[in-house]
């Protein structure tokens, strides 16, 4: 490999993107908006549920315990509704995600038989969410009922008797409000750096071919390996300062911690970079085509990062042949050391099996990437 | 005039047949993407790995630990004996829960007191951590009752019978067991034809206009208007025929079920491929390289996939950003899905949603088809 034409072939790589302003756009703003979109936009912490009401007793007892909901920060009781097709649908069309019916003979079971019950109907739909007001509501309603056993208790003089025998203690590590938006941003920027390599690496490339330019290129004098390195140099260099924005905006903006180190952060990135320029280049030196490189290229970067890695989904809430999969998807690892890395604030040292993962991904993915254009040029 | 219409969309078939790769987009990639999601996409808290350090050894310690592996929300993963072992798993996210019971726990039990359960929680993916939590309060609030109950019952068992308590009935509609892919499976249909559609229109008009010979169709007697249908009307049979396999293929292997009725979904289905053939044309008209339509493409697919609410509830979302959601054709489209093919809802629920859409594609229409003509002349 000889330093100089390849410096050469990054020089000319990189006075075409200057030269396309659409380029720069696309460097720039795209992991913006991204970011944005992702940082405001997914979200999973359920508040301000809509809930509709329907109290058929309309006594004081079900008017406090309503009170409750209303009281909840998770919960936006909308209104009271008098019939139980009203409460319907509401629910058919989204306008409640929850439907409370206090029975009429709410306070009546409870003054004869102890025991007595509200009713949650839940938008099923979304499961997620779901299973979260389930959550919420069952803590309103047994909140509501402590209390009231305690005054219970007093009634019957029986104070000694009122104490909860149990107390759970919670100790929350590295995410310690449970915001969803630091579950989410750390991994965004494995989304970005997806699909900006996916995007400029199979695109410039397929294009040459399209054009006609790469049959020039293979006359001059560059090898197959300087070409690579030239042309993907530029992208990991523009890749390199993406994340960086990235990481800036979601310290800066939404205000994720940041307490892993910098060198982890740079050095995991430029790892993953390597592997996913190297399948854009592969890509496109197999396709020849913008269209498909292009849709390859979202197929086996931008999906895999997406659905398999963790970003978002789980992977131990995954069938066990999806999990096996898993390991086989090369983000996986970049998510967990980012996540790692912005949450408990890992270092090199930490993420070990993260780095060795993904450094056998960037030199087979190299090798593959070299070989899979020369033998094009024969 | 439909002569010319009818020649130009064989055209646009012959193309399609032609083009290897435009052939395998449209197949195996929506196909692949609704077994992914199917699989993968789940919010679900199943089978939380959790280790436990019990320091009391007594009775009550290890009843109220087994209700834990007895829901089947919880598999205890490891049993530890000191501190340092729990600090480090949870600190090398190995676990994601540990529970903690002190020395002491039967006896502040025995004396009437309250007697402490220590849960350390990886915050890292809250929505796990926080349905978690949910489970562990139900657990902990039953063990308390139950051991409340218990405990008046020795002492003075008529009044124990009269106690108040509440129950919250749960009752999840549509989808009793909550399952994910009931939930993902009709979003993915919508999806998927976003992208493919969008990417398809834009692609094959920006191609043309890169290699010139969209120049060569515009020598031809064709009109503007004549141009545009041609272009359009092969991908709205092609995004319908894709349609119809991603919904087949989702609903026969996932058994999701569809409640409502065809001809909603269809018209809902013919809204929203308009639509996006409208932003495929828009993006074709600001693009002169499919490089540029693909970052414009994204520019739009992205951030209308994400603000849909197809994963992420839009009752989230900032008050602002719920209201960039009103002009997201994927956002009225999914409720039509989830709403035909869950909640059987009809038409009568649906107009808002769908006379939203309609609104929406006239104009992305109108001015799509605008700019193309001024584009072309």
């Amino acid at each position: 490999m000889n330093l100089r034409r390849t410096a050469a072939m990054s020089r000319k790589e990189f006075i075409q993107i200057l030269r396309d302003p659409r380029s720069l756009v696309i460097a720039v703003f795209l992991p913006l908006i991204q970011i944005l979109m992702l940082g405001y936009g997914a979200r999973l912490d359920a508040n301000h549920i809509p809930v509709y009401v329907f109290d058929q007793e309309g006594s004081q007892d079900s008017q406090a315990l309503l009170k409750a909901f209303q009281a909840s920060p998770y919960f936006d009781v909308v209104t009271t509704v008098n019939n139980y097709r009203a409460l319907v649908r509401a629910i058919d069309s989204d306008q409640a995600k929850l439907g409370i019916v206090i029975p009429w003979n709410f306070s009546q079971r409870l003054d004869d038989a102890g025991r007595t019950s509200v009713q949650a109907l839940l938008d099923g739909t979304d499961d997620n969410s779901a299973q979260l007001a389930e959550g919420y509501a069952q803590a309103v309603v047994q909140t509501y009922a402590g209390n009231m056993q305690l005054d219970w208790f007093a009634r019957y003089g029986l104070a000694q008797q009122a104490a909860s025998p149990l107390s759970v203690d919670y100790r929350t590590w590295f995410n310690e409000d449970l915001e969803s938006k630091n579950f989410i941003i750390p991994g965004t920027v494995a989304l970005v750096m997806a699909l900006m390599g996916a995007l400029l690496s199979s695109l410039t490339i397929a294009r040459e071919w399209e054009r006609g330019t790469m049959e020039q290129l293979i006359a001059t004098p560059v090898t197959a390996m300087e070409i690579m390195v030239g042309k993907l140099g530029p992208y990991l260099v523009i890749g390199l300062a993406d994340a960086a924005l990235c990481a800036m905006f979601s310290v800066g903006w939404f205000g994720v911690p940041f307490r892993g180190g910098l060198g982890a952060f740079f050095i995991t990135t430029t790892l993953f970079l390597i592997v996913i320029l190297g399948i854009g280049y592969m890509i496109s030196v197999a396709t020849r085509n913008q269209l498909g490189a292009s849709q390859y290229a979202l197929l086996v970067t931008m999906l895999p990062t997406a659905m398999l890695s963790g970003f978002a989904f789980p992977i131990d809430q995954m069938p066990a042949p999806i999990r096996a999969i898993t390991y086989v998807v090369y983000s996986r690892y970049y998510v967990s050391a980012l996540k790692r890395i912005f949450l408990s604030s890992a270092g090199l040292g930490d993420l070990v099996p993260e780095i060795v993962a993904m450094s056998i991904y960037a030199v087979v993915i190299g090798v593959f990437a070299t070989r899979a254009f020369r033998k094009s040029l024969q | 005039m439909y002569d010319r219409i009818w020649r130009m969309i064989i055209k646009e078939f012959l193309q399609l047949r032609r083009d290897k790769h435009a052939r395998f987009i449209l197949v195996v990639p929506p196909i692949l993407q609704m077994l992914i999601y199917g699989y993968a996409a789940t919010f679900e808290v199943n089978r939380v790995e959790i280790a436990v350090i019990d320091f009391d050894h007594s009775q009550e310690s290890r009843d109220l630990l087994s209700r834990f592996t007895f829901t089947g929300r919880f598999e205890v993963a490891k049993i530890l004996s000191n501190e340092d072992e729990l600090k480090s798993l949870i600190g090398r996210s190995d676990i994601p829960m540990a529970l903690k019971i002190e020395p002491g726990f039967a006896e502040l039990l025995l004396k009437g007191q309250t007697a402490h359960l220590q849960v350390i929680v990886d915050g890292t993916n809250s929505n796990t951590a926080l349905i978690a939590v949910g489970y562990v309060n139900q657990i902990a609030n039953q063990f308390a009752q139950d051991y409340a109950l218990n405990r008046l019952n020795q002492v003075m068992p008529a009044m124990a019978v009269s106690v108040p308590q509440i129950d919250l009935e749960q009752r999840p509609w549509y989808n009793p067991d909550l399952n994910s892919q009931w939930f993902f499976v009709p979003g993915v249909i919508g999806s998927i034809t976003l992208i493919l559609v969008v990417n398809l229109t834009a692609f094959a008009i920006v191609r043309e206009r890169e290699i010139g010979t969209l120049e060569q169709v515009m020598v031809t007697p064709i009109r503007p208007f004549e141009l545009i249908l041609g272009k359009t009307i092969p991908f709205f049979i092609v995004g319908l025929a894709d349609v119809v396999l991603v919904a087949v293929v989702g609903t026969l292997w996932f058994q999701v079920p569809f409640r409502g009725n065809l001809l909603v979904l269809l018209l809902g289905v013919v809204l929203f491929l308009l639509s996006t053939l409208g932003v495929g044309l828009l993006i074709s008209t600001l693009s002169s390289t499919q490089q540029q339509a693909f970052a414009s493409g994204f520019f739009f697919v992205n951030p209308a996939f994400i603000l849909s609410g197809f994963a992420f509830p839009i009752t989230s979302m900032p008050k602002a950003m719920q209201m960039i959601t009103y002009l997201d054709p994927l956002r009225y489209f999914l409720i039509i899905l989830r709403g035909t093919f869950l909640k059987g809802v009809g038409f009568d629920v649906l107009w808002p949603q769908m006379l939203a859409l309609a609104i929406l594609t006239s104009v992305l229409l109108l001015v799509s088809v605008a700019r193309f003509r001024k584009s072309i002349d």
